[in-house]
């Protein structure tokens, strides 16, 4: 007997369906009531709201009074009012534009994910889908009208504040953390200021400073639009965090990676962009996607210096005398929008990490 | 006698208080083969990564190639290419594949063409007998076909020095064997000058020049591996010796 023993298969698993409740809900009387204590408040919140959302909810109304008298969700209201929730103040006739424009970005992030596309030809893709974005945007020419960036509002102008705000903080807040960790004094003490000092403002002061302070500083005559402070406010409050989050991921890779490059003689450059970023950037996915989650919700905050964006357009689509009293579709509607977006991030992460995971596991 | 390629002298160095090495004196001829023994905390892997400057010194002069090891980068760099590591636990980059962890160093610190460098490097694995690993992610290699992918990276470098910090230790018993034949190979083989730090005594009596022996940051005892085991004179030497000799 010198061959060694066959390799069974495991044994089948017995559990039917029952066996399974069995075992998964009913297993102790803790389990017992936390089960039945679920399944209870769903019964009582899941009916009343379908039937407020979907049976007596009113679809088609074409006033206030009509919507109201079903005594359902008032979903005409959104009919009437989407466009000023979606495109703000922009000129109405003109609101194509803006649409097309929320498109193109909503493309180029797409295409972003995609690791098909991780190379060059990406960059041509943003150069040339932002210079569409900006051309549908301003206009002025093409025969386009001119529209002031004041007039922005609603989803794209979310869109362009958080998108730019997440691809500008990225590369800022990497080069913070390695200056934090770095070894040179000067250099680490303006990072850990930087930091320090933006972590320690709530972003609605950095808005509002960049809004009402800033212009005060500058010379007389000298502007900057109202816009782009905010966008750098956005950009620069981001960073702080993501320089957090990075680091975090810079501490968790061994040493023994720092040496293997540096014995290979590779640059510190080399070393940090193909040895030790991706490895810390992969660890700290899931904090990097909260973050960018919490970007892209806190660039509402923009109202308290009077910019429309999508959730300020659709408080001003409640003020119409018209259609009073339906703040619960409006803003049921516009978390609906924040969640898809913010749903998809989140997907998208866990699909990166599970794809990207090479090393560790056998 | 041939010419010296790494030099140091009285090298000392401190981690904090700890004076972790005294005053070291050691030349090293070019193709030499040098096993390096001790006991633990003796200070011998802190010398050889002072060579490739992952340690600093504080005090006295290490030449490697006649270029003096100075806080200057260029220097540094000079040296790093020329100086072939191999670690304890492998320090492979587990994000790239085996290729791509070979082809590294050399695309983009030799600026060689890619191809020329994926072609050295299937060489290499082919010597250390795993070329049908190269396209795997080192996660999925056993410890001794890691360390072995490690030597090939650093071969790939075409370093005329290399440097093994206890390549051995953290293997399991059976592959062993697999890493050590790969050195003696190479050892064999001439030309290379190698500073092995290691507990493998057959290794040192089948190919070393000179073994070395360190305790408490000096070199205690230094001489031809039959004279170092037949007939040690420190006592310190003898004592580590019937400590690991059974």
């Amino acid at each position: 007997m010198t061959t060694a023993s066959e390799s069974l298969p495991p044994p089948t698993a017995s559990t039917g369906p029952i066996a399974w409740v069995k075992e998964r809900l009913f297993s102790s009387p803790l389990n017992t009531i936390l089960t039945v204590l679920s399944v209870w408040i769903v019964l009582m919140s899941l009916p009343p709201f379908i039937e407020w959302a979907l049976i007596k909810a009113s679809f088609t109304a074409s006033t206030s009074q009509e919507c109201r008298a079903s005594g359902g969700a008032c979903w005409a209201f959104i009919g009437q009012k989407y466009r000023l929730m979606l495109f703000g103040l922009y000129p109405y006739d003109e609101q194509w534009r803006p649409l097309i424009a929320a498109i193109v970005m909503i493309a180029m992030i797409i295409v972003s994910t995609v690791q098909r596309f991780w190379n060059i030809s990406l960059l041509f893709i943003w150069v040339g889908g932002l210079a569409v974005v900006a051309i549908l945007m301003w206009g002025g020419i093409f025969g386009l009208r001119y529209v002031e960036d004041t007039q922005w509002g609603g989803l794209p102008l979310t869109l362009i504040l958080s998108t730019f705000g997440i691809a500008l903080a990225f590369p800022f807040g990497i080069l913070l953390a390695l200056g934090r960790r770095s070894k040179m004094p000067a250099i680490k003490t303006l990072c850990v200021l930087y930091i320090e000092l933006i972590r320690g403002v709530p972003l609605i002061s950095m808005l509002f400073m960049s809004s009402v302070m800033l212009p005060l500083f500058l010379p007389e005559g000298f502007s900057i639009d109202k816009l782009l402070r905010a966008q750098i406010a956005i950009i620069m409050f981001a960073a702080a965090y993501l320089a957090e989050v990075v680091r975090g991921g810079l501490q968790a890779i061994p040493k023994g990676q720092y040496e293997g490059a540096d014995s290979l003689g590779l640059s510190y450059g080399q070393k940090m962009s193909f040895i030790i970023l991706p490895q810390a950037l992969k660890i700290v996915i899931p904090p990097l996607c909260s973050l960018f989650i919490a970007v892209f919700k806190d660039t509402s905050l923009v109202v308290i210096i009077g910019i429309y964006d999508l959730m300020q357009s659709t408080k001003v689509a409640l003020t119409d005398p018209a259609w009073r009293g339906f703040s619960i579709e409006a803003y049921v509607f516009v978390s609906a929008i924040y969640f898809i977006f913010c749903y998809g991030m989140s997907k998208y992460s866990q699909n990166l990490e599970v794809r990207l995971a090479t090393g560790h596991k056998r | 006698m041939a010419e010296s390629i790494i030099e140091l002298q009285s090298v000392n160095k401190w981690y904090g208080e700890f004076h972790v090495l005294r005053n070291i004196n050691l030349n090293v001829r070019k193709g030499e083969r040098i096993v390096i023994c001790g006991p633990s905390g003796s200070g011998k892997s802190t010398m050889i990564r002072c060579i490739n400057r992952l340690e600093e010194h504080q005090k006295g002069h290490i030449l490697v190639d006649g270029t003096e090891l100075t806080n200057d980068l260029k220097n540094i760099d000079a040296i790093r290419r020329e100086v072939g590591m191999v670690f304890q636990h492998f320090n492979l980059f587990p994000h790239l594949t085996v290729l791509e962890n070979l082809t590294l160093g050399p695309i983009w610190v030799l600026k060689k063409p890619k191809a020329e460098a994926e072609e050295t490097a299937m060489k290499y694995l082919n010597r250390v007998r795993i070329p049908e690993q190269a396209n795997k992610y080192p996660g999925q290699l056993s410890g001794g076909q890691q360390q072995r992918v490690a030597i090939a990276r650093s071969l790939c470098m075409n370093p005329k020095i290399m440097l093994f910090d206890e390549p051995t230790s953290a293997l399991d018993p059976e592959m062993v064997k697999e890493v050590l034949d790969v050195m003696i190979g190479l050892a064999q083989e001439g030309g290379m000058t190698m500073l092995c730090v290691t507990h493998e005594m057959g290794f040192a009596r089948k190919v070393a020049d000179r073994v070395i022996f360190m305790d408490r940051g000096e070199i205690i005892e230094q001489n031809t591996p039959e004279e170092f085991f037949s007939n040690p004179q420190n006592e310190r030497t003898q004592l580590f010796l019937s400590q690991i000799l059974h």
